[in-house]
């Protein structure tokens, strides 16, 4: 890829188009894949307050894990996760498991 | 001008310091965000400012901040947003803004700040010499040193048009208490014509919630040498800015003053150059003593000291025996002695240019600089003095 | 050009009388610089302002080396510094007080004239007056002009009287 020359770069390094940091996919910086089982999740919320990317995405709904009734569900967006594994860390219940990539 | 007509001409001036000049254009500049935080010199040209803005004259939001570190965070960040601004300091005050001043170059806003040069601590000195200015040398700032309180008006308000244009902070800076305290015959501009000389641009790139952009964004190897490169061009490239608004501003309001200024150098035979309005003028004085006493001497004035003007300097240099720089900063360990004879060297040695000279300290935390003492000068150069630093008024 | 070096003490506004003076000369359509010898401000420390006016632009800034006036506003000063160092043969000194001294001398009783009409011993105002009878170097009515631009309203009617009063018993010694 050929970056672009100093009279093509807007001064000031500035960024004029807002939200280009989605392009820059760092899911593919891991080794470690964060999966969570989402049986021994209590829905405390803290991978999700913690994770540096906020890839942690949480979905709203009727959701039944082991006859408990819960409105949330959380996933991960692998395409931005690098896998640095603070949400495995910091789960109470380790219910987020840190795996080798496929 | 003939005497006549420069009487004629001073009559309608008022009597200010150079600070309450700066007061003056910033309000016929009509700023929009003053961050202020007091400092000798320097404060009494904010103070006149809250005067104006008091007494409604002037519409500005004036931010009263906790150091000069805010004080140069709070305007970059009001230029960021597309306000013209201003703010002063001196001193310690310049030193503890020093990291803030690459960002408002980096960052390409068009800041203007004053500056009344002092001397820096330790030992402590409140008076005047040019330490602090000439450690934000490579700030990237566009930098004057003005020579009289008419002229630190007249930059002020080119100083706007300037910063606007390159999208570069601008500093004016000048003789702290020698200027900064010296009450002298100041004519101020038609306020409604300085609007006129002054219009409102939209700037590209500036934060607005409809538009929304990343300002000081974090750079990777791979970008941030082009972007600092483009503040070097955009600085080379400010001279031709320069000297075309002080053209306008001539045209204008009859006053401009050029990058360098010279005195007698048409058959200069031992050339002084300075900075500043108490070394220049002393040395312009005595220009004429060493003159009457059969040297054929001449001065040269750096009003704009950055970006440096090198070619315009070597031109005047090209027919001399020998030159002096005189500067009122002590470049520590280096081998030049001063900031200002270091880059006249430099401009020599880049453009193919053998022409000795006497690097001259002087004027250090306000040491009496005398009309007699530049005269010695001249006579040094005469007698065949050359290649050394000598350390003016100094008890050796 | 005329050369003019006061000396005062801290507090009785000798720097603000030497502004005074170089507005008052701007107001006439000279060139002027007034600037002080300056410190930290200290109330009683010996203190030096100097002016210069000419009917051409003023590009020297030095101390005034070799005054064509010297102004005194306190006699003590004689005792410790020495006022009229470098005073041009055909100098002129304008003193509070009389006092004998070998070049021409005017002088005034400033002290007891501003004690009298503003009730404290600040001579500033005083000493414009004996300076633009002594000297000319100024018009009267320029003078309270200028005066008017440093104070105003009932400050100003008191100290442009004792401008008035200074100005009419200046005496040659």
């Amino acid at each position: 890829m050929s970056l672009p020359k100093v009279h093509e770069i807007p001064i000031g390094g500035i960024i004029t188009e807002p939200g280009s940091s989605r392009r820059n996919l760092t899911g593919g910086w891991r080794s470690l894949k964060p999966i969570i089982h989402d049986d021994r999740c209590i829905r405390c919320r803290i991978c999700w307050m913690y994770c540096p990317e906020g890839t942690i995405k949480e979905t709203k709904g009727e959701f039944v894990v082991k006859g408990r009734k819960y409105q949330y569900k959380y996933e991960i967006d692998y395409n931005y996760c690098k896998g640095c594994g603070i949400c495995a860390h910091e789960c109470p219940t380790k219910a987020i498991e840190m795996v080798p990539e496929a | 001008m003939t005497a006549a007509a420069a009487i004629q001409k001073a009559k309608a001036a008022l009597a200010l310091t150079s600070n309450y000049a700066v007061a003056y254009a910033v309000k016929a500049a009509d700023v929009d965000v003053v961050a202020v935080y007091p400092i000798t010199p320097q404060t009494t040209i904010v103070e006149k400012i809250a005067e104006f803005v008091d007494d409604g004259e002037l519409n500005a939001d004036l931010i009263h901040v906790e150091s000069e570190h805010s004080a140069m965070s709070a305007v970059v960040g009001a230029a960021a947003a597309g306000a013209r601004v201003f703010t002063a300091t001196s001193s310690q005050g310049l030193e503890l803004m020093h990291e803030v001043l690459h960002i408002a170059s980096g960052l390409r806003l068009p800041v203007v700040m004053a500056v009344p040069a002092r001397a820096i601590s330790a030992p402590i000195s409140i008076h005047g010499d040019y330490s602090d200015v000439m450690n934000t040398r490579d700030t990237g700032w566009i930098t004057y040193i003005a020579s009289s309180a008419q002229e630190v008006y007249d930059t002020v308000i080119q100083a706007y048009k300037v910063a606007e244009t390159t999208l570069l902070p601008v500093m004016v800076s000048y003789d702290g208490f020698l200027m900064s305290h010296t009450t002298e015959p100041v004519e101020l501009n038609d306020e409604e014509a300085v609007k006129r000389f002054l219009p409102r641009r939209e700037r590209p790139n500036v934060l607005r919630p409809e538009k929304p952009i990343t300002m000081g964004a974090f750079a990777m190897p791979d970008w941030y040498y082009e972007i600092k490169y483009q503040v070097q061009e955009a600085l080379a490239s400010s001279l031709k800015t320069i000297e075309e608004v002080d053209a306008e501003y001539g045209k204008a309001f009859g006053r401009s003053y050029g990058i360098i200024q010279t005195y007698r150098m048409e058959d200069a035979d031992y050339a002084v150059i300075a900075y500043g309005g108490a070394a220049f003028g002393n040395a312009r004085e005595a220009v004429d003593v060493a003159r009457e006493r059969g040297i054929r001497a001449g001065a040269i004035r750096l009003r704009v000291w950055r970006p440096f003007p090198a070619d315009r300097l070597l031109k005047q240099l090209a027919g001399v025996k020998a030159f002096a720089v005189i500067d009122r900063a002590i470049a520590f360990g280096s081998p030049g002695g001063g900031p200002a004879f270091i880059d006249v060297a430099t401009a020599l040695y880049m453009g193919g240019m053998d022409v000795p000279g006497l690097s001259v300290i002087h004027g250090i935390g306000q040491r009496s600089m005398y009309v007699e003492d530049f005269v010695k000068v001249f006579e040094m150069l005469k007698d065949g003095e050359r290649n050394k630093v000598v350390y003016m008024g100094l008890r050796l | 050009m005329i050369e003019i070096r006061f000396h005062g003490r801290g507090g009785q506004g000798m720097v603000t009388a030497s502004q005074v003076l170089a507005t008052a000369a701007i107001m006439e359509g000279k060139y002027a610089q007034a600037f002080p010898e300056f410190g930290p401000e200290r109330r009683g420390a010996p203190v030096k302002a100097y002016l210069r006016i000419d009917d051409r632009p003023i590009y020297k800034r030095e101390p005034v080396v070799e005054p064509d006036v010297v102004v005194v506003g306190d006699q003590s000063l004689f005792v410790s510094e020495n006022p009229l160092e470098g005073i041009k043969g055909n100098g002129i000194l304008v003193v509070n007080g009389a006092y004998k001294a070998p070049v021409k001398t005017y002088y005034v009783d400033a002290t007891s004239l501003a004690l009298k009409l503003l009730g404290k011993a600040i001579v500033n105002t005083a000493m414009i007056g004996a300076v633009v009878k002594a000297t000319g170097v100024v018009g009267l009515e320029t003078a309270l002009a200028a005066l008017n631009k440093y104070f105003s309203g009932k400050i100003y009617e008191l100290n442009a009287q004792l401008v008035k009063v200074a100005f009419d018993q200046t005496k040659e010694l």
